[in-house]
């Protein structure tokens, strides 16, 4: 990597020591404080051994130095858990460097995924900076002769307001480094007034290099001596390599040579496809040298994959009884007993990922040990399956992450790294893997396909008596398990948490087979879930006659919390309880500033609303449609949303707005399928996502102030917006679209 | 020998002719503001300028731009304060980056084009590049503020 490349806050890739051997002089205060991030998610496991570290150096030259060591990949990750460590420290912003940490267990979890980067890490960090503030004050009290607490830290200077004396924390470094470290109980925080940037609009620290086209991402890290390889994976999932004749590849200029990837052995992981790989001198060359290979392949057990077939299949799963996730009440009785049933399926096609950057890595292997350099949501998997791939220890494999250009899932799955490592030591060079975008979306993670099931009966009002809900699709547990048919914490994700108020609640989930490589993307299943559930609910306040807002607070019911933890987890209060009375406020929040009542639908125009809680965070959304001769439109979006405490609200507002774009794909045009075992679509020409012109015109986001602990931010915009589209064309129209995507429907 | 200009040095080029223009970038001349999307001309990321002009470098061969100017997010400004960069700052349109340079440079062309651009205009200029986190309505704000028309 060319040093020109590494201004202000770049991510530097260019060290081959390592980023952190090389950032602290030798008299720097390195504080590595032992903190526990609290995962509200997982169960609790009273063995498990932690051992995160949150690294901050402080320079005797006044340089403050921050570990990031969460990925950015476009939420601002990278600025705003600085941002928490500056302002407690009272770090003056501009003498802050940021450097992004390599992959290494001591930081804790680094997979940046599940919204969960500051709902994990607000706590780490403050402590990380109070504890150094305290430090430096300290240090000055002593140097002083005066009392600790008549040392005020401010922005970079510690300052004795009696004797009007200051010391730079740079002064202070070597003082402060010998100063008992307090313990966690004694550490005091700033009061929020006291806030330097802490929901601030700070700009994002990669911001200029971006505009200048010198950010360092994926695609653009490059080591000396590197070649550049392009992959042909098995077209079918599963298929292998029989035969293969490279003549004619190799005889492309600035083609070298041809290698083989074995394939993975089941379950399938994270590991790559296997495949032949095209080497060259440059990009071009590789990918010109693999069109011109001949192959024959073993196809497989898949190769009879068909996405219609497939379907059906699932909906005729989901209208048998299924395997109950969660039951209230009797519902079997209080459907014998009802006088109107309202029944309907819906269905979410396979989904791609397809971030702007395709997956890349660069990796060398040398001396039994792999340098790798990677736009990855998880640097520690990467050094585990590099590992395993070349049957090294994961502590031989270092990985430095670059900015990812896009990464919404797809990019906590390394197989393109490792790719790259097993290449590398075939060569003994550095090795660029580049996919293609056609390698990309036909060689996805997908998001799962999922067929539902809505079933309730309703009393006069049209309120319902019973409601059962069948949710089927392949789940995300076949990744390290083959025999997985059923969804585990997907049922988590807007099923089994569903917030009505209803006696008589059954939830299901039915059993699928899995035939592509299945990932996590962007909300998760919450996307189906929310599509079905809050569809329904606008299906039973139709036929109700009634007013949707008010249909929707109905069946919310009165404010109360929800502890949604399995019986054996309820110890102590959850700070995340589910909280009525916050997801009603977003409800009527998003119905007043979209002017609910005010406008009336007609000539094509109507809104549509949903809610959904999704990764802690309470969303509404309403979303203005115009449909013109089977052409629709998105004038407007209102998102209220309460995520707790806000670190960086443009920041939040912006991954609303993105939340609303990549919604409004889900919901007009996203599909994979596959025939003969094939995905068929390839490119942006027939993976379609949204465009500026198909984009939601105005998207409003209004955040609901709160003190409650901060929740997810990056997914939860997504899951309400497919079912406020629908729901807006429904009223609109007179259309139900039950089927995702909409593509023609309205023609 | 293709000669061409690159942000305003002479370049010579000996290599395949039908190398497209971005990897020539990317690859041999090491730079890598122009981004890498699609290879079809289909998402904008790579785009430059050729004569003043945004064009698709992905799609674009070496042997079309014999004798040309290109102007890659690199050359657009030496300190990076073109009055597009600076509305992208002011409105912190970004979200990965990675498609941005591309968005920077088509919009640049369209205000060469038409000073005072319409909703409109920019539908129709902007709609081949795609940010796939949903920067649209920021682009569209910045656009505006650059060209001083009313958001």
């Amino acid at each position: 990597m060319n040093a020109e490349s590494m201004k202000g806050n770049a991510i530097s890739v260019v060290s081959r020591r390592g980023f952190l051997g090389g950032v602290f002089s030798a008299g720097a205060l390195i504080l590595g404080s032992k903190l526990l991030p609290v995962d509200a998610l997982a169960a609790p496991t009273a063995d498990a051994t932690w051992q995160p570290s949150v690294y901050l150096g402080l320079e005797p030259d006044g340089r403050v130095i921050i570990i990031a060591h969460r990925s950015e990949m476009g939420t601002g990750i990278r600025t705003a858990l600085p941002m928490i460590v500056a302002d407690e420290l009272e770090a003056d912003w501009t003498r802050v460097k940021i450097e992004q940490a390599i992959g290494d267990a001591k930081y804790g979890s680094q997979d940046t995924d599940g919204s969960e980067s500051i709902r994990n890490f607000y706590d780490p960090m403050r402590e990380a900076g109070a504890t150094a503030r305290m430090m430096l004050e300290s240090a000055a009290a002593s140097k002083w002769g005066v009392p600790a607490a008549e040392c005020r830290a401010k922005n970079h200077e510690v300052v004795h307001a009696k004797s009007d004396r200051k010391l730079g924390f740079g002064e202070l470094v070597a003082l402060a480094s010998k100063q008992p470290v307090p313990k966690k109980e004694q550490l005091k925080f700033k009061s929020p007034a006291e806030y330097r940037y802490v929901g601030k609009n700070v700009p994002i620290a990669d911001l200029d290099n971006i505009l200048a086209g010198q950010a360092t991402f994926g695609m653009d890290a490059r080591v000396p001596g590197m070649v550049y390889a392009s992959i042909e994976h098995p077209p079918v999932f599963g298929g292998k390599l029989k035969t293969y004749d490279d003549a004619e590849a190799r005889k492309v200029r600035g083609v070298s040579k041809t290698l083989t990837i074995p394939p993975f052995k089941p379950p399938y992981a994270f590991q790559p496809l296997g495949g032949v790989a095209v080497i060259a001198d440059n990009t071009w060359a590789a990918m010109q040298g693999r069109r011109k290979l001949k192959i024959d392949w073993d196809l497989g057990p898949n190769a009879t994959l068909d996405s219609v077939a497939y379907k059906n299949t699932l909906r005729e799963t989901a209208r048998k009884a299924c395997k109950v996730a969660r039951n209230d009440g009797d519902v079997d009785a209080s459907f014998k007993n009802a006088t109107k049933v309202h029944e309907a399926e819906y269905y979410v096609p396979l989904l791609a990922h397809a971030s702007m950057e395709p997956p890349v890595a660069v990796a060398e292997f040398k001396n039994g040990k792999v340098e790798a350099w990677a736009p990855t949501q998880n640097p520690q998997a990467v050094q585990d399956i590099v590992a395993k791939a070349l049957g090294i220890k994961p502590a031989d494999v270092t990985c430095h992450v670059t900015l990812l250009g896009g990464g919404f899932g797809r990019k906590s799955k390394p197989d393109y790294v490792a790719e790259a490592a097993i290449l590398s030591k075939q060569l003994g060079k550095p090795v660029k893997v580049v996919w293609s975008r056609e390698d990309d979306i036909r060689f996805d993670f997908y998001h799962a396909v999922a067929a539902m099931y809505m079933k309730a009966a309703t009393d006069e009002k049209g309120r319902p008596t019973a409601w059962l809900q069948r949710s089927v699709f392949p789940p995300i547990g076949s990744q390290d398990d083959v025999m997985a048919k059923y969804g585990t914490f997907e049922l988590d994700m807007g099923w089994n948490d569903v917030p009505f108020d209803i006696a008589n609640f059954r939830a299901e989930c039915g059993p699928a087979d899995t035939k592509v490589r299945i990932g996590w993307m962007r909300s998760v299943a919450n996307i189906p879930h929310a599509f079905a559930v809050q569809s329904f609910t606008d299906e039973l306040a139709a036929a109700a006659g009634r007013d949707r807002v008010e249909y929707l607070l109905d069946l919310l019911g009165k404010p109360r919390k929800i502890d949604l933890r399995a019986p054996a987890e309820r110890k102590g209060a959850d700070p995340y309880e589910l909280d009525i009375a916050r997801m009603r406020r977003v409800v009527e929040i998003a119905a007043e500033q979209s002017g609910w009542a005010k406008k009336k639908p007609g000539h094509g125009r109507a809104l549509g609303i949903a809610v959904h809680r999704s990764f802690l965070t309470y969303v509404a959304t309403v979303v203005e449609v115009e449909v013109d001769n089977g052409k629709l439109r998105i004038p407007r979006v209102d998102i209220a949303l309460d995520t707790g405490k806000v670190i960086h609200p443009d920041r939040v507002r912006a991954q609303f707005e993105g939340a609303a774009v990549f919604g409004t794909s889900i919901a007009l045009m996203g599909e994979i399928s596959a025939a003969n075992g094939r995905v068929q679509q390839s490119n942006f020409n027939t993976y379609p996502v949204a465009r500026i012109n198909e984009a939601p015109l105005e998207t409003h986001v209004h955040i609901v102030p709160s003190a409650a602990p901060p929740a997810g931010v990056g997914e939860p915009g997504v899951p309400p917006m497919s079912p406020a589209i629908c729901n807006a064309i429904f009223t609109a129209t007179g259309k139900r679209i039950r089927d995702l995507p909409i593509k023609k429907q309205l023609a | 020998m293709i000669q061409l200009t690159v942000n305003g040095s002479l370049k010579e080029y000996d290599g395949d002719p039908a190398m497209p223009v971005l990897w020539y970038l990317r690859d041999l001349l090491q730079l890598t503001g122009a981004k890498f999307g699609c290879g079809m001309g289909l998402c904008g990321c790579c785009t430059v300028h050729v004569e003043g002009k945004a064009m698709r470098s992905c799609v674009t061969n070496m042997s079309d731009v014999a004798g040309k100017r290109i102007t890659t997010i690199e050359g657009l400004n030496p300190n990076g304060d073109h009055p597009l960069q600076k509305a992208w700052r002011a409105v912190n349109v970004p979200q990965c980056g990675y498609c941005q340079a591309g968005q920077i440079m088509q919009a640049a062309s369209l205000l060469t084009e038409k000073p005072k651009p319409t909703d409109r205009d920019i539908d129709e200029a902007m709609q081949g590049n795609i940010c796939r986190c949903g920067t649209y309505q920021r682009i569209r704000q910045a656009v505006k503020m650059a060209a001083g028309v009313k958001a």
